[in-house]
């Protein structure tokens, strides 16, 4: 993962609340077995709108979204996040989000800053009265820059740390090794295990009979 | 203080305690998996060389893209078709059981976990999949997780995770006939709003809760997610125990019993202190129907369109102008007036044999409405198996209704099952969003009964709104759902 410590960039007003994972990449795009290209999917349904802010010219090499609340909502899809990473994003800006996607973002290098409303309206009336207006978002200092308007953004300490270094969380855990095998050693012997497999008796299947 | 039931499964699950800030170390029990937020997962193990810690704690599905109809046929849809090959080719190099299609074990990921006894009290549940809550109807601490996350587990049997806060949501007094557990959870998620739970483990409770059958509980907890929660919890009992006796993988002999033991301390103790606490009484509760675009736009049936012009708040009522224009439905149109023109059974939420029977009970020696088709899409295979022992199938079809096989099917329309632009589903599925159940697609989510009721009378009904007093001539009672 790439170290994020601040970024300027374009910044695109999105007027709605509740923008589900759904909207973000709809289920369709979810057919594919790789990491990358999904630019084409974000907000799929939405951009075959011209007015969709994504179509209007002066946003279109927006990297900063800023959101209504609740962004993010539904479907665990972490397909979502690589789609906005993919069509060039490096930050969204919301007053809330949904707690996978925030995770999801944190494992990806995207930026998810949680900012007031208030101010996020300050940021919309900018940005929305001169298109294509750059905002800054450091993470250091945790604030957003927009024009003249500075204003403070949250995230947890871990997850800023873990952006600031770039670290990849896998091979943090793989440092405790021994503590995860110490820990399994205790592991009572009700609890499940899949392997080997248990069945029912097995049946024969055959294809149910749809009314034709 | 005493804790409460997701503390104390958080506490016996601490690998290694985070402080300055940084995350516990949890150990996952159990890792379900399904096609499509693995493949990539697989691939990031497959560049750094890792293999899967423990495949004997892993289990997969093919669900969400798998065919309805011609399942002895090659998939027809090429990428869906790569994509479930991709499974197969991983469970093959990780050495991780698969029940693929044609398998009585396949299914959707939620259903099989409970059906085959994996899902059990005390557990952390994980799978790549936002309504991997429905387990915490065992008293599992079981929630979503991204495909990253997905690919920590695999490497490690752990996730990093800073703690939740806790909801209690306490559901006193009794369901009345035609409402369901479905019905509670639409209406919590109405109260509380679908960003109310962010950040919370829901615990219900109750006596509404206590009288459910595990399959309704599972019903509840499945949508928690609904309400922004990751993860529902209802803490086990005697109907939890008695549902996992003698499925393959329960506990057998003196594990058995101990388990028991240790299951019957999985309660919030009397004296443990929530975030937030919300109380409903499931005796004021009327059948639920979804009208908006997110699970919280819900109304009990008897209502109307809600008029946007008389919401206060201006966010609120942008939100529900947008709604109701994707809906296209009249402000002020009662509820019972529109017209569907697909009835969709099935999903995690509600299609489970408990699910099916109740719908079968309604709909038995009846004929749908001509305006509509009727699809019954079963859980799972075993699922599926079960509902022709029953002969529920029969019903169905002479009903008028589609028997297919198990999957996800239209709950999400990755399959061919979907809805065209435009058309208008009652749904016992849990997500209503623009163009979910197919682009352009129109979702009301209902209850099991409701369905049957809508299915029936062609436009959203409840048992109330048939001809003959509910449910007269069932089969099979139509109780604890
Ligand atoms: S049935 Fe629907 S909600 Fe459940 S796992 Fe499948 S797609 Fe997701």
């Amino acid at each position: 993962m790439e170290k994020f410590s601040q970024h300027t960039g374009v910044g695109v007003p999105l007027r709605r609340s509740n923008v589900d994972t759904d909207q973000i990449i709809p289920a369709v795009y979810l057919k594919r077995v790789t990491r990358t290209g999904f630019e084409d999917a974000l907000f799929a349904a939405w951009r075959g709108d011209p007015e969709f802010v994504l179509n209007q010219p002066a946003y279109a090499t927006g990297s900063v979204l800023v959101a209504g609340p609740d962004f993010g909502t539904g479907s665990s899809r972490e397909h979502a996040v690589w789609a906005l990473k993919d069509y060039g994003f490096k930050v969204v800006i919301s007053a809330r989000f949904a707690d996978i996607f925030r995770g999801n973002s944190g494992k990806q290098g995207l930026l998810a800053a949680t900012c007031a409303p208030e101010d996020i309206e300050l940021i919309w009336k900018i940005l929305e009265t001169t298109p294509g207006t750059a905002v800054t978002v450091d993470l250091e200092s945790r604030t957003v820059t927009c024009d003249d308007v500075v204003v403070a953004f949250q995230i947890d300490d871990y997850t800023r740390w873990r952006l600031m270094e770039g670290l990849d969380d896998i091979g943090l855990t793989l440092n405790h090794a021994d503590e995860i095998t110490a820990f399994e050693a205790t592991r009572a012997a009700w609890r499940p295990r899949t392997l080997p497999a248990k069945h029912l008796a097995s049946v024969e299947i055959e294809a149910a009979r749809p009314v034709r | 203080m005493g804790g409460t039931l997701a503390e104390k499964v958080w506490d016996a699950h601490i690998v290694r305690r985070g402080s300055d800030g940084a995350p516990d170390l949890l150990y996952i029990d159990l890792h379900l998996v399904h096609e499509v937020t693995s493949p990539q997962a697989f691939e990031g193990l497959r560049l750094a060389g890792r293999p899967v810690r423990r495949p004997d704690l892993t289990i997969a599905t093919e669900d969400h893209n798998t065919p309805t109809l011609d399942i002895d046929r090659p998939i027809a849809d090429l990428t869906s078709r790569t994509q479930i090959q991709t499974l197969r080719n991983n469970a093959v190099e990780f050495g991780i059981r698969l029940h693929s299609l044609g398998d009585a074990d396949q299914g959707i990921v939620h259903v099989v976990g409970p059906q085959l006894g994996l899902t059990m009290p005390g557990l952390t549940v994980v799978c790549g999949d936002s309504h991997t809550s429905t387990h915490g109807a065992f008293g599992a601490l079981a929630f979503g997780i991204g495909t990253s996350e997905v690919e920590h587990v695999l490497a490690t049997q752990t996730l990093p995770l800073s703690p939740f806060k806790t909801m209690a949501i306490t559901i006193d007094g009794a369901l009345r006939p035609g409402t369901t557990a479905k019905d509670i959870i639409l209406a919590v998620i109405a109260k509380i709003g679908t960003g109310g739970g962010q950040g919370y483990v829901l615990e219900y409770r109750g006596e509404a809760i206590r009288a459910l059958s595990m399959e309704a509980r599972m019903t509840i907890c499945n949508m928690s997610i609904e309400a922004g929660a990751r993860a529902g919890m209802i803490a086990p009992d005697a109907t939890t125990a008695e549902y996992l006796k003698g499925r393959p993988h329960a506990p057998e002999g003196v594990d058995w019993d101990e388990a028991l033991a240790y299951w019957s301390t999985l309660k919030s103790d009397d004296d443990a202190v929530f975030d937030a606490e919300v109380v409903l009484d499931a005796g004021d509760l009327e059948p639920f129907v979804t009208w908006g675009t997110n699970p919280g736009q819900g109304l009990p049936l008897s209502a109307n369109v809600p008029i946007p012009a008389e919401i206060a708040d201006p966010g609120d009522r942008a939100t529900a102008e947008r709604a109701i224009e994707y809906m296209a439905l009249t402000p002020g149109t009662p509820l019972r007036d529109i017209a569907v023109d697909t009835v969709f059974i099935g999903s995690c939420t509600n299609g489970r044999i408990e699910d099916l029977r109740a719908v079968a009970a309604v709909i038995e020696g009846k004929h749908k409405a001509d305006t509509l088709r009727v699809l019954v899409v079963p859980g799972s295979a075993r699922v599926r198996l079960q509902a022709e022992a029953e002969g529920l199938d029969q019903i169905f079809l002479d009903f008028g209704a589609e028997w297919r096989n198990a999957g996800c099917s239209m709950c999400l329309g990755m399959n061919p099952d979907q809805l065209a632009p435009g058309e208008r589903s009652a749904s016992t599925s849990n997500r209503n969003f623009e163009g979910r159940q197919g682009k352009g697609g129109r979702t009301h989510l209902v209850s099991p009964l409701v369905a049957a009721a809508t299915a029936i009378r062609g436009t959203l009904s409840s048992l109330a709104d048939l001809p003959s007093p509910a449910g007269a001539h069932a089969r099979t009672p139509v109780t604890n759902l």
